[in-house]
């Protein structure tokens, strides 16, 4: 146990530094950032003299090595876009970021599962149809083009939900939360339902679809044969099977609640480091974007972890192999 | 909108009941990005240098209308045509509470000069800046400069102790730690900074000691400025009421906020002038694949003028908000005349000058363009290549976001058949647009044009990317710099003009309007360079 | 096959197993047909568009926001209205499906290839090649696909010229959706395939001493396309929909070659100003192709998956 977190740890020691070269050399290459910095007007000979301090002109290996050694003190440097330490900027937003991503992400298990088990287990009822069709719709139309509709409807002719931003919002010191105010609440029901309806679609169907498959396997026919209740056929051994993949699954789709969270966070303007990343893209801030890149990545990495170890402790397949 | 006269009578009746500083009004405000620093000398781009004009104050300051008031400075006069001096207010202080003086005058502008201030050009490196008392500034210049102060209106004045205090250096783009300057203000201006959070909210009260109290019919106690880059989202957050004033507004999007019953538009021409630039420098054409330059031949350039149908740009994309453009400048900057007129659309005549060029099958070329810069920038672009299509000429759109597309058409790269930009004179006076976008960007006569060797070193023609060049438009550009007989220097002015039209150095294309969406019974008044004053704004009781 | 088999192979298909599941469900049955029509009416839009988006002298901008031929003020010539250049609103949409359709295919194709391959090695031999694999996966997973398109974007960029760049995007963007989709496809050919591999079958098939090869693609490899065929479908979707979305952002197809993506991005910009036909008609044509796929690859599922058998 203690060897297999070992080797992970270091494998993902190793992986973030790989992603900080990937991170770093592709932003070398996404515009050039002092184009951004200036106006038309700047003389060639300022620019050039800006190049130069922002060393952009040393070699890449050089800037590679003073990024990592800084990373590694936490010092991204300043944006060149806003002057700010970078590790505050992130900080700043983060929060809003995990908020979002959370209540989206809580929304879809607590819908997305229910659907599924209920549609697994009566395949054929028409409520069953009504989710399947309805989850099919959920993932056929694109995130971006919901929220612009949900606020379409509900924002501007309903005028039920703010349209943008987090509402007011309270700081703990390290953390500014909008989860204690009804504006907060209020502004966050939009954006949530946007980011989390695709991942409530894609987990449904993936319940449901496990359950069909546990229901015809050997040992629920053989449970039923044994004369076990009906309900504890579904919840204690079917429901229970299908969580490995499950779990695998929508842990990796934290992934894309991040990546779908750029998408919903430049639609809602909703302040977040998504929605800093696709303002760095289009002003080609470097620092700002590898920071973020390197941040996903630890998440992801974070994520990985975790969802290993509980596979781990859940599937006894596992567990007896390893050993 | 339909009771708006109504409204601002009550409105009118109802300030002149309450006092000034009685109300708690809070403006809710969106545009664009946000301002990038709070740095007054960092960054020269109109919304940032807008925005701190609400907190910071220069010398001088620009009305609605754009005419040139008096702020910091009462009064100035002419001491001889080098020898300027200009009278301080007394009664200003700064947020801070220390009183404004010549000192702190001095202080910026060694400051504005120094490091990598992207406000250089306000003052001239070599121009004396003595204080002769602690309310009188004389400026002692080399060279007569009649338009010293015309671009002043956005020098803001820093105080000195609290820079010394805060270890506040140079303007830095570079720097390795973040200035006390970029999150933190010390200005006299009617609003100070209360938080800010770059990037996402930036709220701002009225400042008490504010010595202009009274003066304007502001009653505003509170801004809360948050940047909404999404057009449509900003759109939504006016119309469900979320926010009082949002800039800028697609055209297409303005019959939807008229039609609203709870939000209305103000519209006008905006200073900035539109136009194509056309590669005449370089040997071979970008992306065409000649051994020549086409572009080179004043025909050519006639012919695209004639080819591109600016009527129906109009009226189609711009839905009649924007002012077709003759001249390099727009109606309000100094030396502008509207007896110059457009090459009209004609096809035939577009053909037929091509054939004498001998191009009459055409040619293709790079033609490079933005699509989050300008109003509708992307739609005109393919517009205009379409419109080239129809005379054969093949001019293959690249649209590339604003970093990308700045580095394609930018020094030392410039590489574009055609592109797209705007210009902005920052004086307001043809002087300016003639001196870098029309004079030959190279170091001396005998050099070539954007000489590789030379480029660090081109100021005059710097933002000359097409490489238009005509000695006697360097001649007449520097005649106008120092002539103070203004009759004489607008006909200089005249003259020049006349020479660039005749050469096509250009192709103006219009100036957009830009349209502000405002919720019902607010008022404000809008500026032509986008400049947004709140002292103007008036919020509902 | 010569010709008088056919008959007999129509035949066979209506009767079987999966023909009989097909004719049941008449919402597949609706969607296969819409599914044809579609792709059909895409490969064939140079013959069936009546204007041709590509070429520039043809576009008029006087020609410009015309509302659909139902409207008042609609014209009979445009079918779906034009867009903001002039561009007949129906040419492009078919031109931009053929698009939509070739990059999601393309894309997810590549991914199955290299995400069935790396899976069942992967989660078969484990160990060294099973680490060093699942951390490539982790790495690509841990971009997602918008900066995945942005990495290869800007690295192509700084080796291509700018003629070279604009006609590779479309190469790009498929890369990127590849790339951004495998690890999916390996990961969960790993898990299953770490599953099977304990299975008594395979044991009995290591007995008799069957190569691992052939146990990986005679044994095992059927027994994981259940899972991977779901994911391929709901990629497949997912593909278009990231174009979309690539697009959407402005990273994607330059706007003078539409896909589906782009006129969405350009229709969004007149949502407000009531000609909502330039973002309905590419956002329904985008919706119904990706649930079309979507309810296609259900009843796939249904029929090919052996474990259902």
């Amino acid at each position: 146990m203690i060897r297999f977190l070992l080797e992970r740890l270091l494998q993902a020691a190793l992986l973030l530094l790989v992603v900080a070269f990937l991170a770093f050399v592709m932003f070398r290459f996404a515009g050039d950032p002092v184009a951004q910095m200036v106006s038309i007007d700047t003389t060639m000979e300022d620019r050039t003299a800006l190049r130069e301090a922002l060393g952009l002109n040393d070699p890449l290996p050089t800037q590679f090595a003073q990024f990592v050694m800084r990373a590694l003190h936490g010092d991204f440097g300043l944006s060149y876009q806003l002057g700010r330490p970078v590790a505050a900027l992130l900080a700043d937003r983060l929060p809003a970021s995990i908020e979002l991503s959370l209540i989206a992400f809580g929304l879809a298990l607590l819908v997305g599962i229910p659907m599924g088990v209920y549609a697994g287990l009566k395949p054929e009822s028409w409520l069953s149809r009504a989710f399947l069709i309805f989850s099919l719709a959920g993932i056929s139309l694109p995130t971006f083009f919901i929220g612009i509709m949900l606020i379409l409807i509900f924002g501007v002719e309903l005028g039920a939900f703010p349209t943008f931003g987090r509402g007011d919002t309270v700081d703990l010191g390290w953390w500014t939360t909008g989860l204690l105010t009804p504006s907060g609440w209020h502004s966050i029901i939009l954006p949530a339902c946007t980011l989390g309806l695709f991942q409530m679609t894609f987990i449904m169907r993936l319940v449901r679809a496990e359950i069909l498959e546990v229901m015809r396997s050997d040992y629920i026919k053989f449970a039923r044969a044994r004369g076990i209740s009906k309900t504890r056929i579904h919840y204690g051994h079917a429901l229970k099977n299908t969580l490995v993949p499950v779990m695998t699954i929508a842990g990796l789709q934290l992934g894309s609640i991040i990546a779908f969270g750029i998408v919903t966070e430049s639609v809602f303007q909703w302040p977040g480091i998504g929605l800093l990343f696709i303002q760095a893209i289009s002003t080609v801030d470097i620092p700002v974007m590898s920071a973020y890149l390197l941040l996903v990545a630890l998440i992801f990495v974070s994520i990985n972890l975790l969802v290993d170890l509980l596979y781990f402790l859940v599937d006894p397949r596992l567990r007896m192999s390893s050993k | 909108m339909t009771h708006k006269p109504l409204s601002s009578l009550c409105l009118v009746t109802a300030l002149a009941l309450v006092p000034f500083a009685s109300s708690a009004q809070t403006l809710r405000f969106a545009a664009q990005g946000d301002a990038v620093t709070m740095d007054p000398y960092v960054v020269e781009e109109v919304f940032t240098s807008g925005f701190l004009g609400n907190v910071y104050e220069g010398l001088i300051r620009r009305a609605p209308d754009l005419s040139i008031q008096p702020a910091l400075a009462e009064s100035w006069e002419l001491l001889s045509p080098t020898h300027w001096r200009f009278h301080l207010r007394k009664d200003v202080t700064f947020h801070d509470g220390t009183p404004f003086t010549a000192d702190d005058v001095i202080y910026s502008a060694e400051r504005v000069r120094a490091g990598a201030s992207d406000f250089k050009n306000r003052l001239a490196a070599d121009t004396e800046v003595v204080a002769v008392d602690d309310h009188t500034v004389d400026f002692i210049t080399t060279e007569p400069n009649p338009i010293l102060h015309y671009t002043w209106a956005n020098w803001y004045i820093m105080n000195r102790d609290w820079a010394e205090a805060n270890n506040i250096g140079n303007a830095d783009k570079a720097a390795a730690e973040e200035s006390y300057a970029t999150l933190h203000e010390n200005g006299t201006g009617p609003f100070r900074v209360e938080t800010r959070e770059p990037g996402v909210k930036t709220t701002l009260t009225a400042y008490d000691g504010w010595w202009g109290k009274g003066s304007v019919p502001m009653n505003i106690s509170d801004v809360e400025y948050t940047p909404v880059p999404n057009a449509a989202t900003r759109v939504a957050a006016l119309l469900s009421e979320q926010l009082d004033v949002v800039f800028p507004i697609s055209v297409q999007d303005i019959a939807r906020i008229e039609a609203a019953p709870n939000a209305g538009i103000k519209a006008g021409p905006e200073v900035r002038t539109m136009y194509l630039t056309m590669n005449q420098w370089r040997d071979t054409l970008p992306g065409s694949g000649l051994e020549e330059n086409p572009l080179k031949d004043r025909r050519v350039r006639e012919a695209i003028y004639r080819a591109i149908d600016i009527e129906t740009i109009h009226a189609r994309i711009l839905r009649g908000r924007a002012t077709p453009a003759a001249l390099m400048v727009a109606p309000g900057v100094n030396g502008y005349s509207d007896t110059f007129k457009r090459y009209d659309y004609d096809v035939e005549r577009s053909k037929e000058l091509l054939a004498e060029a001998g191009y009459a099958d055409g040619f293709s070329f790079t033609f490079q363009c933005s699509n989050n810069m300008y109003v509708n920038d992307e739609a005109i672009c393919l517009a205009v290549s379409n419109m080239l299509a129809k005379v054969g000429i093949d001019a293959q759109a690249n649209v590339q976001a604003k970093a990308q597309y700045l580095e394609a058409i930018l020094a030392p790269n410039m590489d574009f058949g055609m592109a797209m930009l705007g210009t902005t004179p920052a004086s307001l006076d043809s002087h300016i647009a003639l001196y870098s976008l029309h004079m030959c960007p190279r170091a001396d006569e005998n050099s070539a044009i954007w000489a590789p060797e030379d480029q660090g070193q081109i100021i005059a023609g710097k933002s000359n990317f097409g490489g238009y060049c005509n000695p006697e438009i360097d001649r007449l550009a520097n005649e106008i710099l120092i002539e103070t007989d203004e009759d004489k220097r607008n006909a200089l002015i005249n003259e020049a003009w006349t020479i660039t039209t005749e050469d096509v150095a250009y192709l103006p294309l219009h100036q957009t309007w830009a349209a502000w969406g405002i919720r019902d019974k607010v008022d404000l008044q809008i500026r032509a360079d986008n400049v947004f004053d709140w002292r103007y704004v008036v919020m509902p009781e | 096959m010569t010709p008088e088999q056919r008959p007999n192979l129509f035949l066979r298909a209506y009767d079987s197993d999966a023909g009989y599941k097909f004719r049941r469900s008449p919402l597949t049955v609706l969607a296969g047909l819409i599914l044809v029509l579609m792709i059909g009416a895409a490969m064939l839009a140079p013959w069936i568009a009546p204007f041709d988006p590509f070429d520039k002298a043809s576009i008029d901008l006087f020609n410009a926001l015309i509302p659909p031929a139902w409207q008042s003020g609609g014209d009979p010539a445009f079918l779906l209205g034009t867009d903001d250049q002039g561009r007949d609103l129906f040419s492009t949409i078919l031109y931009g499906t053929r698009t939509s359709v070739f990059v999601g295919a393309i894309s997810v194709a590549l991914a199955v290839c290299a995400g069935v391959t790396f899976g069942l090695i992967a989660g078969y031999f484990g160990g060294l090649v099973d680490a060093v694999i699942m951390r490539i996966v982790d790495i690509q997973m841990t971009f997602p696909a918008i900066m995945v398109a942005l990495l290869i974007d800007g690295v192509t960029r700084s080796f291509m010229t700018r003629d070279q760049h604009s006609e590779m995007a479309i190469v790009v963007i498929i890369i990127a959706m590849a790339l951004s989709i495998w690890p999916q496809v390996a990961r969960t050919v790993r898990a299953s395939t770490m599953v099977e591999k304990s299975r008594e079958y395979v044991l009995a098939a290591q007995v008799i001493g069957r190569g691992s090869g052939a146990i990986l693609a005679r044994h095992i490899l059927p027994n994981v396309m259940g899972p991977v065929l779901v994911i391929a479908t709901i990629n497949l979707g997912v593909a278009i929909l990231g174009e979309a979305t690539l697009s959407f952002l402005g990273l994607g197809i330059p706007a003078g070659e539409p896909s589906l993506g782009t006129l969405i991005r350009i229709g969004n910009d007149f949502i407000f100003s009531g000609e909502r036909w330039m973002l309905i008609y590419p956002g329904l044509t985008l919706a119904l192709l990706v649930l079309s796929v979507n309810l296609l690859g259900d009843w796939l599922r249904d029929v090919l998956d052996p474990k259902l058998r």
